[in-house]
């Protein structure tokens, strides 16, 4: 970043100045360890009306960046050095009256989980109607169905009477957009604002918030995980690294021409620009492991798991006794080919979880057959099905959740082989440590609890579990989701060497097609618990024949930027 | 919603019939002849106490007393004790007695336990909040009869504050002392229910995002903080109401309250089995409705529960 051009003159006309001003900033946490630098000499430049991304992993100081410019910081933290700028005011230190007259009215926040940062208790009017309150603004039913509706919440005088569990994710986040709009702030703080949402809805909700705060005439400052995002969505993109920002810049240029180490990992890990299979990337000698290449390999029809026209009907309760159908699934009929990645894609809700769920054994299919090598699996005996269980196993999205955090991770790699009765102490032992040599963790982890580890190490353990009975068929149910992009990229890698080494097959169920791009070799777009388009990877990306399947890879963040073929 | 509602008063029924049968039986099977006992050292002809066991259906079998009794129980006829009296006029007598003491209990721990919880839980780590801890620790470790009879000695005897006992001098003012003892050990739990609910939620993202609307620190503990907080708290404030109403048996005997608590015990002793029964229906009952009161409270309180059917 220069900082040429933001020297603050009392005579410069408010257009030239910049509307925040981040100099030197270093902000400190208190832990039980000492003092942690969470932040150091962070700079950045906000013109009014103007769009900043702020990139980087979690941990790298990113949001606590931003919440340091709202005054929000945890109780431990503090901001230990630089300052502050609003409009020329140093508020790194002003006290809570100040801030308090500046949230809402000045800079608003439009947080990142639309599921936890709504009140539940309170009706959505309600929640709307106390920020127009506590900024002075008129707070009528009118006003509040106004600022709903113009967050692109339709039918807003009925909505305002709702509770945010009645809304979907998306609405909940359009809320969330109204409430930091709704007193027209100079500046949005956005952090990581649509992470949490199917990616054709993220499209809308960016879309329209692009257009609102353009109207307004709103300064963002957007933080994301997302290069691909940042890029498209931002005017200057700054990327944080361990607590610093290693490099700023105008963001086509700065995607196009990384300069810092750190910048270029990331341009090249970005699952929304990568376009080709990770194995064709390795080829190329970034690796040199020798991976599966599907074409090379002449395979025989070889079908591990064959779906039938499954389908799975939910009984909807409608009060008073009364129930409607409701089918999950409809009509799914597809082959997994023994040592491929078939991906399942969908938005939440199009049934594309329930179909694992029913492969796993773990829900009834109301119609429609499931075959496991040929095998009808809704005819297996308890004991069988037993069996089938080592053969079939989960990976699940939650590294936090799926792994119980009173087990040490030894207990837990080791129980799937002690509850199947599987060799000795001493021979689990050494299986355990093969294990986690073949996931990449060193052998010491085995001591370790859960809440030491961090989320891209969880799912190396949880792939060890999965492992641990020589399955042959491991289905995925978003196991990258929830990790940071170059975890992410580390953990496909780590999957795809493990399936050229021990001939795994992969059912990998996820809503993010940039991935399916790095890892599949099939695609099955589902559409509200149909089967919308099937394929392989390259004829659906490239040829896409149905208008969901178009509107979904439309909506990958970044798609549409060209890249120079050596980044991408 | 109304749905529910019935359904849950259909649900008395079972619980109804259950509870009075098994109290019912125990009192039955109690060792001694509860007539021989009323005239202690000098037994009266066997005359006598064939025609009282008569009187009291004493020497019918077990089912038919017990179905004698739901005969009264749904004429409202409960009968007269083994003194003569109505036992509807001892119930109208000793139930106000333990209602307005249990009230009074509710009212103190309710305000006291919620203020300290909340003071507490805001300032988490600080003095106040590991004095008020430590304080309620040594509440809820002493028994009430320790507790009941040093508040009765300190503010009844030395201080002067209030009357030792109660007597028949039953009023707002003169209950003031036991309803602190009863009230003390549930307002250590309210407190440091309250305590953990407050700390938990402060922590919250939504109240983050309230702050950042730009609301002021009290409007945010106010709505955000302590209204999700009462969640866990009125559930539980609900729930010991029952147990403020069955539980004064000691406190009652401390502070001589002629409340519910001490006429069961006098009951149970002589094994009056209809005034013992009598006593008891009416506590399920309180207990039930308490309990479908903290339900719909609950549903009140978060919506995201709602009964239907």
């Amino acid at each position: 970043m220069t900082t040429s051009d933001v020297t603050i003159t009392e005579a410069g006309t408010p257009a030239d100045r910049p509307l925040l001003e981040i100099r030197d900033l270093a902000i400190t946490f208190n832990t039980s360890n000492g003092e942690v630098k969470a932040v150091r000499n962070a700079h950045l430049t906000i013109m009014p009306g103007e769009t900043v991304a702020i990139v980087g992993e979690s941990g790298s100081g990113k949001s606590t960046t931003a919440l340091a410019a709202i005054g929000l910081l945890p109780g431990n933290g503090r901001v230990s050095g630089g300052q502050i700028l609003l409009d020329g005011e140093d508020i790194s230190h002003a006290p809570e009256k100040r801030m308090i007259e500046l949230r809402g009215n000045t800079i608003g926040m439009v947080p990142q989980d639309p599921m936890s940062n709504l009140n539940p208790v309170w009706k959505i009017g309600y929640q709307v109607k106390e920020t127009l309150q506590a900024n002075g603004r008129p707070s009528g039913p009118e006003d509040i169905a106004k600022v709903l509706s113009e967050a692109g919440l339709p039918d807003s005088h009925r909505r305002a009477k709702q509770y945010p569990h009645e809304f979907s994710g998306g609405m909940r986040q359009r809320a969330l957009i109204a409430i930091g709009l709704s007193c027209q702030p100079r500046l949005l703080i956005a952090d990581e604002p649509t992470s949490a949402l199917d990616v054709t809805v993220q499209r809308q909700i960016l879309d329209h918030l692009e257009g609102m705060t353009s109207e307004l005439g709103t300064a963002v400052l957007l933080i994301t995980h997302d290069l691909g995002l940042a890029a498209e969505r931002a005017d200057k993109v700054v990327v944080m690294y361990r607590g610093q920002v290693v490099e700023s810049g105008p963001s086509l240029e700065l995607l196009q021409n990384p300069q810092h180490p750190y910048t270029k990992r990331l341009v090249e890990s970005a699952p929304s620009l990568a376009s080709r299979r990770i194995q064709v990337a390795k080829e190329q000698g970034v690796e040199a492991a020798d991976l599966l290449a599907p074409a090379a390999v002449a395979r025989a029809a070889d079908n591990v798991l064959q779906i039938q026209d499954l389908r799975k009907v939910y009984k909807l309760r409608q009060g008073l006794g009364k129930s409607s159908d409701f089918a999950a699934v409809d009509g799914v009929s597809f082959d997994v080919l023994r040592g491929t990645t078939t991906a399942i894609v969908g938005e939440s809700g199009s049934g594309k979880s329930t179909v694992a769920k029913m492969v796993l054994q773990l829900e009834k299919p109301t119609d429609g057959k499931i075959l496991f090598d040929g095998v009808d699996t809704s005819l297996l005996k308890p004991s069988e099905l037993f069996k089938f269980r080592r053969r079939v196993q989960p990976i699940f999205q939650d590294p936090y959740g799926s792994l119980d955090p009173m087990y040490n991770i030894f207990r837990t790699i080791e129980e799937p082989l002690r509850v199947h009765k599987i060799g000795n102490k001493a021979s689990r032992e050494k299986k355990v440590r093969e294990l986690l040599d073949q996931v990449a963790l060193p052998q010491s982890t085995m001591q370790r609890y859960p809440n030491e580890l961090s989320g891209g190490q969880r799912q190396r353990v949880a792939i060890a579990r999965a492992l641990a009975l020589d399955p042959e068929v491991i289905i995925c149910d978003e196991a990258v989701s929830a990790l940071d992009v170059l975890v992410q990229a580390q953990v496909l890698n780590l999957l795809a060497d493990l399936q050229s080494n021990l001939g795994l097959t992969y059912l990998f169920i996820t809503h993010d097609l940039a991935v399916v791009r790095q890892i599949a070799d099939h695609v099955c777009v589902m559409e509200k618990g149909r089967l919308v388009e099937t394929g392989s990877t390259d004829d659906v990306f490239d040829a896409p024949q149905q208008e969901y399947t178009q509107a979904l890879l439309n909506a990958i963040p970044g798609a549409k930027l060209m890249l120079p073929p050596e980044v991408a | 919603m109304i749905q529910f509602i019935l359904r849950r008063l259909l649900q008395v029924i079972p619980v109804f019939l259950g509870t009075t049968l098994l109290v019912y039986f125990m009192v039955f099977a109690l060792p001694g002849d509860p007539i021989r006992a009323l005239f202690g050292d000098r037994p009266p002809s066997e005359a006598v106490i064939a025609a009282l066991r008569q009187q009291y259906n004493l020497d019918q079998p077990f089912w038919v007393q017990y179905g004698l009794f739901l005969k009264n129980l749904f004429t409202f006829n409960l009968g007269v004790d083994f003194t003569g009296q109505p036992i509807a006029a001892t119930l109208g007598r000793v139930f106000p007695v333990t209602v307005m003491l249990a009230i009074e209990a509710l009212v103190i721990q309710a305000v006291f336990g919620i203020g300290f919880g909340l003071i507490a839980g805001l300032r988490k780590g600080k003095i106040f909040d590991s004095s008020v801890l430590l304080a309620s620790l040594v509440v809820i470790a002493i028994p009430i009869f320790v507790l009941g009879f040093v508040l009765q000695l300190v503010f009844g005897v030395y201080l002067g504050w209030a009357k030792p006992t109660v007597g028949t001098d039953v009023s707002w003012s003169t209950l003031l002392l036991p309803a602190f003892a009863l009230a003390l050990v549930s307002f250590a739990y309210v407190l440091r229910l309250t305590r953990a609910s407050v700390i938990e939620n402060s922590t919250a993202d939504y109240v983050r995002t309230a702050t950042a609307k730009g609301l002021s620190r009290p409007r945010v503990v106010m709505a955000h903080i302590l209204r999700n907080s009462m969640i866990p708290v009125v559930t539980y404030l609900g729930a010991s109401l029952g147990g403020l109403m069955g539980g004064a048996i000691v406190t009652e005997g401390i502070f001589n309250v002629p409340g519910v608590g001490q006429k069961l015990y006098q009951a149970i002793l002589r094994s009056e089995g209809p005034t013992v029964v009598a006593i008891v229906s009416v506590l399920v009952l309180v207990f039930v409705i308490a309990n479908l009161l903290v339900d719909l409270l609950y549903a009140w309180l978060d919506p995201r529960i709602r009964y239907e059917k």
